[in-house]
C-alpha cells in the first residue's frame, strides 16, 4: 500500500501540490502497529495521518467504521471534518465522515452507534463514553486505524491517560488496530511514543522536516520594563506599532486575568480603532465563536488570547505571534510560535515581551534555548490512579469483566505499564466496596464478584450515574456572568465562584474586555450592567499560573555566571552587575540566602529557582520550621525564583532549616489540613467516582443538598488516613501544586552548600520582590481575630447590640 | 474544617421570648435553666442511604463523627434533657441500619437523660431507639419543632441547614449558622455530612425578620446581621 493511487496523484497535481516526504513515509508504513509523526504546524500533518485511510477506503470495500480520529478539542474535530471533505468530495470518494462530541445530538449519536461512519472524529471523553456501552464491540467492529491528533497536548494530562486506557480497550476489541499519533515539536518524542504504543510493542517515530528556524526576538521598547508585576502595560505603544505592521497578530498571555487587563489597556490606546478581539476559556462560547469566525474571515488585526488558542486549528493568516510575559516553558513557546505563518517552509515570526526586569533575563534565556532547540519538560511519572478507578467503572458499565484480563489490558497502556497488581487491586476494591477500613455496608457493594469470578455492577442502573460523571476535566466552580435585563441578558462568560463571593453591588470588574458593574446574584448567575466610565477596581479570575520549567530556571542561573551580559538590555545588565557588586548572584549547585532588616522586620530571601509552586511550598514549610524555632515568622511571598520570608527574628543558621528529612516530616503534618490537598482531593475523588458532579435525580436541588468535599477529606483523614483515595491525593498533590519533587531536587543539588549573606539593607535582586503581589500571612488565630473585629463592626454599623 | 475542638462551652448568649440561651460554637443550643441541649439535623446514616440508593460509597464514618461531637457537648454541659430537632436519621432505613456499636453508643448517651426525638421530614416515623418521639415539644416560653411555621413566636426549629457568609477584604468565610430574630431561632445542621443553605436564600429571608442576626459557628461563635 506504499504507492499513491492514480486518482490521488492527479488530485495532488490539480491542487498544484506535491506530496511531502513525511506524508509518503506515513503511507509506506501504514502497516506499522504504532507510528508517531512529529511535524511542525502547517506541515500537512493531518492529511499525513489520514492518507493511509483514504487510500485504503478508495481502493477497498469496507463495512462499518474504518478509522477513529481523536483530538483534544471539539472545535478541532469539526475543523478536520471540513478539511477532510475537500479531498474526499473532489476525488468523489464514497466515504462517510462524521464527528461525535458533547455537542452532537442524541438522535445522531444513537444512529452512529447503530450505523457507524467510515471515519469518526471525536474527543477522549466521547470515546471513553463509547467504550462504556455494551454494544461497543459492534460499533467498533472492523476498526483498522486510530489517529490521535495533537497528541503532545494530551500527553501531559489526565485526558491523555483516559484516552490511552480507552485505546487499550479498543485494542482488545480490535486486535489488529493500528495506532497513529500526530504531534507538534516536543522535547522527548520517545516518551510520547511510549504512551501511544501498546506496551511493550515498539513505536517508530517519523520526524518531518522541521522547516526553517523561527525568527524570535525580544521586543525592544524605549521604556524599560518595570521592576515587578506582569501587566506589561509599558509595551502597549510598541505592540500597537507591531500590529499595524502585520496582517494578523496573536498576542498570547500566561493567564486569563492578564489577557483581560492587557486587552483593556490595548483598547484604551487603540487610537486608529484597529479591529482587535479577545479569546480565552472563560468567555461565553457564543462570544468565542464570534471571535473565531471573525478571525477566519480575516476581519481581525489582532487577538489577545491565552492557551485556549494553543492548538492546531487553522485560524487564518497569522504572521506574528507576540508572547507577553516570560514564556515559563520553552516547549510551549515554540508550539505557540508555530501558530504564526501556517505555511510550511516559511519562518514563523515571534516577539517576546518581558513584563518586568527579571523576565528580561528569562526571555533571553528562553530565546537562546529555542534557538538551540533545547526544549524542556519534566517526565510525567506513572499514570494517575484516579483515572484508573474511573476506567474500572467504565469497564463495568460495558459488561462483566475478568480482573486479570482488565489488569493485563490496562498495563498495556504506556502510562500504566509499571502499575503493580496490588495498586490495581486497591483501585478495584475501592470501586467495588469503597475500600474503607470499616466494612460497614457489605450488602451495598457497587461491584459484585460472581461465582464464576467475573466482576459486574450490583445495580445495572448505576451505569447512568457513572456515564454522567465520566471525564477528567475539572470544571472549577464557576458562575455565569450575564447582563442584567428583564428576561436574561446577554451571556458574557464566567468567573470563579470564589471571586464572585468577594463582590458587593457596585464593584466593577473586567470580562471579555469590558468593564462591568456587579448588580447582584440571581439563581447562580452573576448579573452585571455595562459600566465603561469607571476604572475596574478588582482583577478577574485567578486562573492557573504555570511554574517556570526546571531547564529554563537552570539556564537563567547559568546566565548569571557570565562576566558580562552583552545580550541583555543595558538597564538589566546594570542591575545584575550591581547585585554582583553589593552581594552575590545565585549559582548553580549552591543556595544563596540573603538576610536584611527592612521596616523593622527581618527579611530572608531564598533564591531556590524551583518554580513558583515549589517555592510556595518551601515558604510554607520554612515558616513552619521557623515558628518551631521561635523566629516568629509573619509571612512570606514566593516567585518562580525566590521565596522571601519576613519575621520578628532573623535567620542566623539556615542549614538545619533545609534538612530534607525534617522538611518532609513538616510536609506530612502541614499537608493534612492544607487547602492544596483539599483541592487535589476534590479533583481526584471526582475523577475516581467518589464524588458525583452530576446525579440523575439531584440536579434540581443544587448546592443545598450537597456538602463540601472538604468534609469528606477531613472525615477520611480522621478515621481512615491510609484509604486509597488519600494515597491518590498525596500522589497527585506531590507532583502537582505542591511540587515537592523540585524541592527535593534543589536540596540534593545544593548538597549542603548554603551561602547566607547578611546585609544592612535590601539588595538589588531582592528589591523587586517587595513589589510582587501574593503575600501569604502565616495563619493561626489570625482568621478568628479578623472575624471578631469584622463582626463587631458590622453589628455596630447595623445598630444591633451583640 | 475538622469540627469540635474543645469548643463546647464557648458560646454566644442570646434571648428568645425571654429565655436565656447559649448558641454553642459546635452548632448545638444550650438552655441552662432547663439543663437542656438541643441539636438539629444529625442525618445519621447518610452514607448508607446514599449508597443504598445507587450513589457513591462515601466514607462511612459520619455517624461516628457526629456522635463523637455530640458526646463531647453532652459531657461539657452535663445536659439532663436532650432534644434532637428532627432529621436525626437520613431516613428510617438508615436508622435501622446503624451498626450495633452505634446503637449502643446512642443508648449510652441516653442513660440518665431525658431524650426527645422530634420528627423531621427525613424521619417521620417512630424509631426503635430509646427516648420519646414527638411531633413537637412545647416548653414555655419556647416550642421546639423541625420546620418553622409562620406567625409563631418563641419557636426553635431546624430543617434549612442555614449557613452564612462574610467577606473581609477578599477573604470569604462561610460557616453553618444560627439565624435569630425576636420570634424564632433556626438551628444549623449538626450532622457531619450536611450541606448548607445560604442565609440569603429566599426561603430564609422570607421567614426571618429584617433585623435578624446570624451566629456563625466555629471555634468562637460570631454574631453578625443576617446576610441577605
Amino acid at each position: 500500500m506504499a504507492m499513491l493511487p492514480p486518482s490521488f496523484r492527479s488530485w495532488f497535481k490539480t491542487k498544484g501540490w506535491s506530496i511531502h516526504p513525511h506524508q509518503q513515509a506515513m503511507l509506506a508504513r501504514s502497516d506499522d502497529p504504532a507510528l508517531l509523526l512529529i511535524a511542525p504546524t502547517g506541515g500537512g500533518k493531518t492529511l499525513a495521518g489520514f492518507l493511509p485511510t483514504l487510500v485504503d477506503l478508495a481502493t477497498n470495500d469496507h463495512d462499518g467504521m474504518h478509522t477513529l480520529y481523536v483530538s483534544p478539542l471539539k472545535a478541532l474535530a469539526a475543523d478536520i471534518k471540513r478539511n477532510l471533505r475537500t479531498p474526499v468530495d473532489e476525488m468523489s470518494l464514497n466515504i462517510r465522515i462524521e464527528d461525535r462530541t458533547g455537542d452532537t445530538s442524541a438522535t445522531q449519536k444513537r444512529r452512529q452507534r447503530a450505523d457507524p461512519p467510515h471515519i469518526l472524529l471525536t474527543t477522549p471523553e466521547s470515546l471513553a463514553l463509547l467504550t462504556s456501552y455494551d454494544d461497543a464491540h459492534r460499533m467498533f467492529k472492523g476498526l483498522k486505524r486510530i489517529v490521535v491528533d495533537e497528541i503532545h497536548a494530551l500527553a501531559d494530562s489526565k485526558r491523555g491517560d483516559q484516552l490511552f486506557l480507552a485505546l487499550a480497550r479498543l485494542q482488545t476489541l480490535c486486535p489488529d488496530l493500528k495506532r497513529v499519533g500526530l504531534s507538534a515539536t516536543v522535547e522527548d518524542p520517545d516518551a510520547i511514543a511510549h504512551l501511544l504504543a501498546r506496551h511493550p510493542d515498539p513505536c517508530e517515530i517519523l520526524l518531518a522536516d522541521p522547516g526553517p528556524a523561527p525568527d524570535i526576538q525580544m521586543l525592544t521598547t524605549d521604556e524599560a520594563p518595570p521592576w515587578s508585576g506582569n501587566g506589561a502595560k509599558y509595551s502597549i505603544p510598541a505592540v500597537i506599532d507591531q500590529i499595524k505592521q502585520h496582517k494578523t497578530t496573536l498576542i498570547f498571555h500566561n493567564t486569563r486575568a492578564q489577557a483581560e487587563i492587557f486587552f483593556h489597556n490595548l483598547w484604551l490606546a487603540n487610537d486608529d480603532s484597529l479591529p482587535i478581539g479577545i479569546h480565552h476559556g472563560s468567555l461565553d462560547r457564543v462570544q468565542r465563536e464570534r471571535v473565531e469566525a471573525a478571525m477566519v474571515r480575516g476581519d481581525l488585526r489582532a487577538i489577545v488570547c491565552t492557551g485556549s488558542l494553543d492548538l492546531g486549528i487553522d485560524w487564518g493568516d497569522v504572521d506574528l505571534v507576540i508572547q507577553i510575559g516570560a514564556p515559563k516553558n520553552v516547549k510551549r513557546l515554540v508550539q505557540r510560535i508555530g501558530r504564526a505563518n501556517h505555511r510550511y517552509n516559511a519562518p514563523s515570526k515571534a516577539l517576546l515581551v518581558p513584563a518586568n526586569r527579571f523576565e528580561v533575563v528569562e526571555c533571553i534565556a528562553a530565546l537562546e534555548a529555542a534557538k538551540e532547540g533545547e526544549l524542556d519538560g519534566d517526565p510525567r511519572g506513572p499514570g494517575p490512579r484516579d483515572v484508573l478507578c474511573q476506567h474500572i467503572l467504565i469497564a463495568a458499565c460495558a459488561g462483566p469483566f475478568d480482573a486479570d484480563a482488565l489488569f493485563a489490558e490496562m498495563t498495556s497502556a504506556g502510562a500504566y505499564s509499571t502499575l503493580t497488581r496490588s495498586d490495581f487491586d486497591a483501585c478495584l476494591d475501592f470501586c467495588a466496596t469503597g475500600g474503607y477500613a470499616l466494612r460497614a455496608y457489605d450488602k451495598w457493594k457497587r461491584l459484585l464478584q460472581r461465582p464464576d469470578g467475573m466482576w459486574q455492577l450490583r445495580d445495572p442502573r448505576s451505569t447512568r450515574a457513572i456515564r454522567m460523571n465520566l471525564g477528567t476535566i475539572q470544571d472549577r466552580d464557576t458562575l455565569k456572568v450575564r447582563l442584567k435585563r428583564n428576561r436574561g441578558g446577554k451571556p458574557l462568560g464566567e468567573v470563579e465562584e470564589a471571586f464572585a463571593a468577594t463582590l458587593t453591588p457596585g464593584d466593577t470588574f473586567l470580562i471579555g474586555g469590558q468593564i462591568v458593574r456587579y448588580e447582584g446574584l440571581r439563581e447562580m448567575t452573576v448579573e452585571v450592567s455595562k459600566r465603561a466610565d469607571k476604572k475596574p477596581k478588582i482583577a478577574t479570575f485567578s486562573g492557573t499560573k504555570f511554574s517556570t520549567s526546571t531547564q529554563l530556571s537552570q539556564r537563567v542561573l547559568r546566565m548569571f555566571q557570565q562576566d558580562a551580559w552583552p545580550e541583555l538590555p543595558k538597564h538589566t545588565a546594570d542591575w545584575l552587575a550591581l547585585q554582583r557588586r553589593v552581594s552575590r548572584l545565585p549559582e548553580p549547585g549552591r543556595l544563596l540566602i540573603e538576610s536584611f532588616p527592612h521596616e523593622d522586620r527581618a527579611h530572608t530571601v531564598i533564591y531556590g529557582f524551583a518554580g513558583r509552586n515549589a517555592m510556595q511550598t518551601l515558604g510554607l514549610l520554612l515558616t513552619n520550621r521557623m515558628e518551631e524555632s521561635g523566629l516568629n515568622p509573619l509571612g512570606f511571598l514566593a516567585t518562580d525564583y525566590a521565596t522571601m520570608i519576613w519575621s520578628l527574628d532573623a535567620v542566623r543558621d539556615p542549614a538545619p532549616l533545609f534538612d530534607l528529612g525534617t522538611l518532609r516530616d513538616g510536609l506530612d503534618t502541614w499537608l493534612a489540613g492544607n487547602a492544596v490537598m483539599k483541592r487535589t482531593f476534590r479533583a481526584s475523588a471526582t475523577i475516581a467516582g467518589l464524588i458525583e458532579r452530576n446525579s440523575p435525580s439531584a440536579r434540581k436541588s443544587g448546592r443545598q443538598a450537597t456538602f463540601s468535599s472538604d468534609i469528606l477529606y477531613d472525615t477520611l483523614h480522621k478515621y481512615d488516613p491510609d484509604h486509597v483515595m488519600m494515597q491518590i491525593t498525596r500522589e497527585e498533590a506531590m507532583k502537582g501544586l505542591i511540587d515537592f519533587g523540585r524541592i527535593e531536587d534543589m536540596i540534593r543539588r545544593i548538597d549542603g552548600r548554603i551561602d547566607l549573606i547578611e546585609h544592612s539593607r535590601v539588595t538589588p535582586l531582592a528589591a523587586p520582590l517587595f513589589l510582587e503581589v501574593g503575600r501569604v500571612t502565616v495563619k493561626g488565630l489570625a482568621e478568628e481575630k479578623l472575624l471578631a473585629a469584622e463582626a463587631a463592626r458590622l453589628m455596630a454599623t447595623a445598630g444591633l447590640a451583640p | 474544617m475538622v469540627r469540635g475542638t474543645k469548643q463546647a462551652m464557648t458560646g454566644c448568649n442570646i434571648t428568645l421570648a425571654g429565655a436565656q440561651l447559649t448558641a454553642l460554637g459546635s452548632g448545638a443550643l444550650w438552655w441552662e435553666a432547663h439543663n437542656l441541649l438541643c441539636v438539629s439535623d444529625l442525618h445519621l446514616g447518610k452514607s448508607e442511604r446514599i449508597l443504598r440508593r445507587g450513589g457513591s460509597a462515601l466514607p462511612p464514618y459520619e455517624t461516628r463523627d457526629t456522635l463523637t461531637r455530640l458526646e463531647r457537648d453532652l459531657e461539657a454541659t452535663d445536659a439532663r434533657i436532650v432534644v434532637c430537632l428532627g432529621d436525626s436519621f437520613d431516613d428510617l432505613i438508615a436508622a435501622q441500619s446503624l451498626s450495633e456499636t452505634e446503637r449502643l453508643w446512642i443508648t449510652r448517651l441516653q442513660a440518665g437523660r431525658s431524650w426527645i426525638w422530634i420528627e423531621g421530614n427525613h424521619d417521620p416515623g417512630p424509631i426503635d431507639l430509646g427516648g420519646s418521639h414527638l411531633g413537637e415539644l412545647p416548653l414555655p416560653p419556647l416550642i421546639f419543632r423541625h420546620i418553622a411555621e409562620k406567625g409563631k413566636s418563641g419557636e426553635i426549629s431546624g430543617h434549612y441547614h442555614p449557613k452564612a457568609q462574610i467577606s473581609m477584604r477578599g477573604r470569604t468565610v462561610s460557616r453553618p449558622a444560627f439565624l435569630l430574630d425576636s420570634d424564632r431561632l433556626i438551628m444549623p445542621a449538626y450532622g457531619t455530612y450536611t450541606g448548607g443553605l445560604r442565609s440569603s436564600d429566599d426561603a430564609l429571608t422570607k421567614i426571618m425578620r429584617p433585623e435578624a442576626t446570624a451566629i456563625l459557628t466555629g471555634r468562637t461563635p460570631h454574631q453578625i446581621p443576617m446576610p441577605r
